[in-house]
């Protein structure tokens, strides 16, 4: 069963069960974040490092490699000087 | 009847949580996962490759053993307290949301199987979407059913690679290169001139062969003796740079080569989660010397702590069978089951029998001269962007004034990624392990919730 999302106002279509971040890397998106002026994506993949984190449904810091995608979530990109 | 709660649900928590219900203890198992089985069992039912299960059958079993025990999921353990009884506090609801409900355990004994994560070494370009750890190609591959490029190198030390290799390859992407550090004559020594009858003794002669096998089929090279020392891309992985290292994992110039890649997969070994073991109070091996560090256990498994158990990774590293053992072991002894109990025969021999096995995985450990591969300006600290020249600016500097002054383990992850790698830098133990909170909890969170008044003995006075 597929599910959607919405990435920074762009519909994206992912499996049901799988978490945001499997969501957005199984769309070709590798990074969802800026860090310290550059790019960063999904690196410990296991919930320790937290540099995957997304805004969902208006709530900031939420572990995109933890979470589970769920029928239209809401997720934004965030930014950390 | 013993009151046992046993925290994480990974192989040596599953397996203690069986092994106390069925000793006639109540049990509670509290995991921050969604679904049982930690990172060995992290499959989903619906989309993970089949040939990427390992030792299914004996995660059904212990899944019918939790028949009679409560099974919490979606639950961070943020405090412990030691006591009579001891607590164990919790939050529970869907990853980093707002307003979790709050849960407090009280316990005769407690089994700590946290796992491990792992530790990767900082690298010049490692912050480049991209570059992974070796855990997370395995997460990803297993809960999410996705690869993360097509042409990956994986590389760092010990055999924890190989699995990773071969999920990369049965995900349909190209392993371009296993870089291995340890070198050849290093293997050799460590896991001695048969090293197939120590791995046939521990019962992985079949699982390495099919690493080996799936290597040789796609003509993947198994490079010894080198390492990546460099991550070369503009906003993600074009290339890496492997050398040749030598016996204390210094870079031998005039050895570089390029390897074009889009992802990389690195992983170094594991850290133990000491956070729980650490705040309950139990004694902790290596601490002052700089080595690993891990939980102090008897052969019981008890901790220092009256009623505090480990198992698992905590206390040593050495995979999903030895940790099997070990939570059997502690739940037992949890349960309050005597040492002389003919039930514990098997888990001791099992426990024995991975020991060895175990013993030899220290032929990989990481070597002092890594750090020569860092910059300068290479970021350490990923969610501070503290580099190495600042961090060894201020290695002379107390250990908090060297993390204010550069922020150096003080982003959201609390040191978790960078804390070794720091002390490795500063050539000192730097008390990155010693967290106030065990997990990532929202302020309002620990501002909400209310903690019941103590009801032990302090409270009758």
């Amino acid at each position: 069963m597929s599910i959607r999302i919405s990435f920074d106002g762009e519909a994206l279509e992912g499996r049901d069960g799988q978490s945001i971040g499997g969501v957005l890397l199984a769309n070709g998106r590798r990074t969802w974040r800026t860090a310290a002026g550059a790019e960063r994506g999904i690196f410990c993949g296991i919930g320790i490092c937290q540099d995957c984190v997304v805004t969902v449904n208006g709530v900031e810091g939420v572990r995109a490699c933890q979470r589970t995608a769920c029928e239209g979530d809401v997720v934004e990109r965030e930014v950390r000087a | 009847m013993t009151r046992v709660v046993v925290i994480g649900a990974g192989p040596a928590g599953l397996a203690a949580a069986a092994s106390a219900s069925q000793a006639g203890a109540d049990v509670v198992v509290l995991d921050e996962g969604e679904r049982v089985g930690g990172q060995f069992w992290r499959h989903h039912p619906a989309f993970t490759d089949p040939r990427l299960q390992h030792q299914l059958t004996r995660f059904s079993a212990l899944q019918e053993a939790l028949e009679d025990v409560r099974v919490v999921t979606s639950a961070s353990v943020w405090r412990v307290e030691p006591g009579t009884p001891l607590r164990v506090h919790a939050l529970v609801g869907p990853v980093d949301a707002a307003r979790r409900r709050g849960e407090t355990l009280e316990a005769d004994a407690v089994v700590l199987a946290p796992g491990a994560h792992d530790r990767v070494l900082p690298v010049p370009g490692w912050t480049l979407p991209g570059v992974t750890s070796a855990g997370a190609v395995q997460a990803l591959a297993k809960r999410d059913g996705v690869a993360l490029g097509t042409r990956t190198v994986v590389a760092g030390a010990g055999p924890f690679l190989l699995p990773v290799a071969q999920s990369v390859a049965l995900l349909g992407g190209e392993v371009v290169e296993v870089v291995e550090a340890a070198s050849a004559g290093t293997i050799m020594r460590g896991w001695g001139r048969r090293p197939w009858q120590m791995i046939a003794a521990a019962g992985k002669a079949g699982e390495l062969g099919s690493y080996l096998a799936t290597l040789a089929r796609h003509r993947t090279p198994y490079r010894l003796g080198s390492a990546v020392t460099r991550i070369h891309g503009g906003s993600s992985v074009e290339a890496v740079t492997v050398q040749h290292i030598d016996r204390d994992w210094r870079p031998i110039p005039g050895t570089e080569r390029i390897v074009e890649c889009d992802s990389v997969a690195l992983g170094h070994g594991f850290t133990p989660r000491l956070e729980a073991a650490i705040q309950f109070g139990c004694e902790i091996t290596g601490a002052r010397n700089g080595g690993d560090r891990f939980v102090r256990v008897d052969s019981q498994q008890l901790t220092s702590i009256p009623g505090v158990h480990a198992a698992g990774e905590i206390t040593g590293i050495g995979g999903a069978d030895a940790a099997l053992a070990e939570g059997e072991i502690a739940g037992l002894a949890a349960a309050g089951v005597p040492a002389a109990d003919l039930r514990y025969r098997a888990p001791l021999t099992a426990r024995r029998r991975m020991r060895a096995f175990t013993e030899r995985l220290a032929t990989h450990s990481i070597r002092p001269g890594w750090t020569a591969w860092l910059d300068d300006d290479t970021i350490v600290c990923r969610c501070e962007a503290a580099t190495r020249g600042a961090i060894a600016e201020y290695a002379d500097a107390s250990s908090r004034g060297m993390r204010l002054a550069t922020r150096a383990g003080l982003g959201p992850c609390q040191g978790r990624t960078c804390g070794r790698s720091v002390e490795d830098i500063i050539g000192a133990a730097s008390g990155f392990d010693r967290r106030p909170v065990l997990s990532s909890v929202r302020i309002g969170e620990l501002a909400a919730h209310r903690i019941p008044p103590t009801t032990g003995e302090e409270s009758k006075q």
